[in-house]
């Protein structure tokens, strides 16, 4: 049905095999890449600290001033890993979910995931200052990414036990289920961005819009094991995914556990997005544009995919992120807008040049 | 000692107090250039637009969504803000550059304005000028409560925020708006309900007010008299049937700093002419 089209694309399948020095190629390319983008995000920012500077004095054991050191390892450091992380875990996240469902516009926000965490976080947003004082005081400042994530998580498990008849997971079932929850969340965030007050409206606007100019390492503390073991995870699924493609019945009689691979599927998009929305806000077009580019160019299969989805999310969403706080310097663009603004275009461009994507 | 050695010496010369100062806050920025420390600014949030000047300084983005870096950038020594101003992420590496962030009430009300001025000038160092300015202030508080004690008849007033596709948001009690309309001598057609709300027809028709006030702005929220007249809950309002919409610069009206004595007095010279003019 759907997309055997675009998974395999007909005679291309057939030598698979010979696209895989080609990715090879592309993977070592985009690792220089994002190590590059890493180095420059490092060293530009408004605040003028060279990295060249910095690390000179590290070299020659002269202190650095309160400053540099601020600027460098309170700021950009943990802004770069965020960045790396979130980046790489929401192409990781669209490309799996566009496998699993064999479907080109499957991506987190399509099931639902999305939605839910964005749920979370306008409740912690509008409702947190209910909360009692004791409770507050432990969640603090964490609050809003601790109830995105929340909202991710409970998002997908209800999808996953209305999709589930007797130990399977019918995709169909969920693509739909998730479109419904999807527009439910949307209603309650609706609900209370009506009882919201004017403060909290601009929060939950700039919220939207996604940021990682809040990235501190107490929140990469919280969220880097979630993403990290999601994205280690994730490449165990490729020969599984490559599988699907064929069809559920095809992949069975390949000798793959599809159910089990399913459940892996579903478990690894929610805790990648569920974590990367609580730490970034609604950060748009990395999971659909990603694996798009790279199916054009490297081809279909997952076990290069995966990884090179990972490497170019990663350093898609550092570039953004230096436009992002480079172009209205002291200021800030939220990051949604960049993406969205870079994301638009390409995503049209790959749709006017390959049609045959998404024709069924 | 020597600690209170360097606070004479910072009160005897001000300017060697801190004097790389942003302000976040378009109340605060106002106050800063009234007491005549503006030379020191080097920094301003999106929310600070008067007086005009202030927009020559580099602005750092909205109040509630500050970059640290971008805020590093500028090398302040001083940063005031805001009680809104965040996010907390930005105040704590503030703090760890050692550079002090100091939050200042935003409550819409006489007192938190004078408790501003303190404040400010208090943190710059400008005691006195702060002094005098509080003392300027309350002389006009003053003569503005003697001008609103003339009112017998309060009017019901209504505060229009926005009317985007003709759905009518309005200020409700513990809002800014709600304290102007009082400051002026009227009281708020709408006070069962706190904040800014849509109002349904049925409910502007039910509060009657005999004063529409709005804030003058072009583009989708603007709102022209003949709009007003259309409306079909406005125009049958007795504001709108005897004309009585009165339109005001909105951080003017809404600002709470140097200006709200008198952007209260015109408003109250605007709902009550007559007695406007007996009072001088």
């Amino acid at each position: 049905m759907v997309a055997l089209s675009f998974l395999s694309r007909g005679p291309d399948a057939a030598v698979a095999g010979d696209r895989a020095p080609r990715a090879r190629a592309t993977l070592a390319a985009l690792s220089v890449f994002v190590a590059g983008v890493s180095l420059l995000s490092l060293g530009v920012g408004a605040a003028g600290v060279s990295l060249s500077d910095v690390a000179w004095k590290l070299a020659s054991g002269e202190a650095l001033s309160l400053r540099e050191r601020v600027v460098i390892f309170d700021i950009r450091l943990p802004r770069l890993l965020t960045g790396l992380l979130v980046g790489a875990s929401l192409a990781v996240s669209g490309a799996v979910m566009q496998g699993l469902f064999r479907n080109p516009l499957a991506d987190p926000g399509i099931v639902g995931v999305g939605a839910g965490a964005g749920l979370g976080a306008v409740l912690a947003i509008v409702l947190g200052g209910m909360l009692p004082a004791a409770l507050l005081g432990v969640a603090g400042m964490h609050l809003v990414p601790l109830a995105a994530f929340l909202g991710g998580w409970v998002t997908t498990l209800v999808l996953y036990r209305v999709s589930t008849r007797r130990g399977r997971t019918s995709v169909a079932t969920m693509l739909l289920a998730g479109i419904a929850l999807g527009a439910l969340a949307g209603a309650l965030t609706g609900i209370l961005v009506y009882i919201a007050d004017d403060q909290q409206l601009r929060d939950l606007t700039f919220w939207g819009l996604g940021s990682l100019a809040g990235a501190s390492w107490a929140k990469l503390a919280a969220a880097a094991p979630i993403m990290g073991l999601a994205l280690v995870g994730a490449p165990v699924l490729a020969r599984a995914l490559n599988g699907l493609a064929l069809g559920e019945g095809a992949a069975a009689h390949m000798g793959i556990p599809v159910q089990r691979m399913k459940n892996m599927a579903i478990l690894t998009v929610a805790a990648a997005t569920g974590a990367a929305v609580a730490v970034s806000g609604g950060i748009g077009f990395i999971g659909i544009v990603v694996p798009h580019l790279l199916r054009l160019a490297i081809g279909p299969d997952h076990r290069f995919v995966l990884p090179a989805a990972a490497l170019l999310g990663a350093g898609l969403l550092l570039l953004a992120d230096m436009i992002a706080r480079l172009v209205i310097a002291p200021a800030e663009l939220p990051i949604g807008i960049v993406t969205a603004v870079l994301g638009g275009p390409v995503f049209l461009w790959i749709l006017l040049r390959r049609r045959g994507i998404v024709d069924m | 000692m020597i600690r209170a050695a360097l606070a004479t010496l910072m009160l005897i010369t001000p300017a060697a107090a801190q004097d790389r100062v942003v302000v976040i806050g378009g109340g605060l920025a106002e106050i800063v250039y009234a007491l005549g420390q503006d030379h020191r600014l080097v920094g301003r949030d999106t929310t600070a637009s008067f007086p005009p000047a202030v927009n020559d300084l580099p602005d750092v983005g909205y109040m509630r969504a500050l970059s640290p870096e971008g805020l590093l950038q500028l090398d302040p020594d001083l940063i005031l803000a805001s009680e809104g101003a965040g996010p907390l992420e930005t105040i704590q590496i503030m703090q760890a550059a050692d550079v002090p962030f100091v939050q200042i009430t935003e409550a819409p009300s006489v007192d938190a304005v004078m408790e501003r001025v303190e404040m400010v000038a208090q943190h710059l160092h400008a005691q006195d000028a702060g002094a005098a300015l509080v003392a300027d202030l309350r002389a006009a508080f003053a003569t503005l409560a003697h001008q609103t004690a003339q009112v017998t008849v309060p009017q019901r007033a209504m505060f229009v925020l926005s009317a985007q596709g003709g759905r009518i948001n309005a200020a409700g009690r513990d809002t800014g708006a709600s304290a102007m309309i009082e400051l002026a001598g009227a009281v708020n057609a709408f006070d069962d309900f706190a904040g800014y709300r849509l109002l349904t027809d049925e409910s502007i028709a039910a509060a009657a007010p005999d004063v529409i006030v709005m804030m003058d702005r072009d583009g989708d929220h603007a709102l022209s008299d003949a709009e007003i007249a259309s409306h079909p809950a406005l125009g049958l309002t007795p504001a709108a049937q005897n004309g009585q919409i009165i339109r005001m610069n909105g951080i003017y009206l809404l600002g709470f700093g140097p200006r709200t004595a008198q952007a209260a007095h015109d408003l109250h010279k605007a709902i009550y002419p007559s007695l406007a003019h007996q009072g001088g």
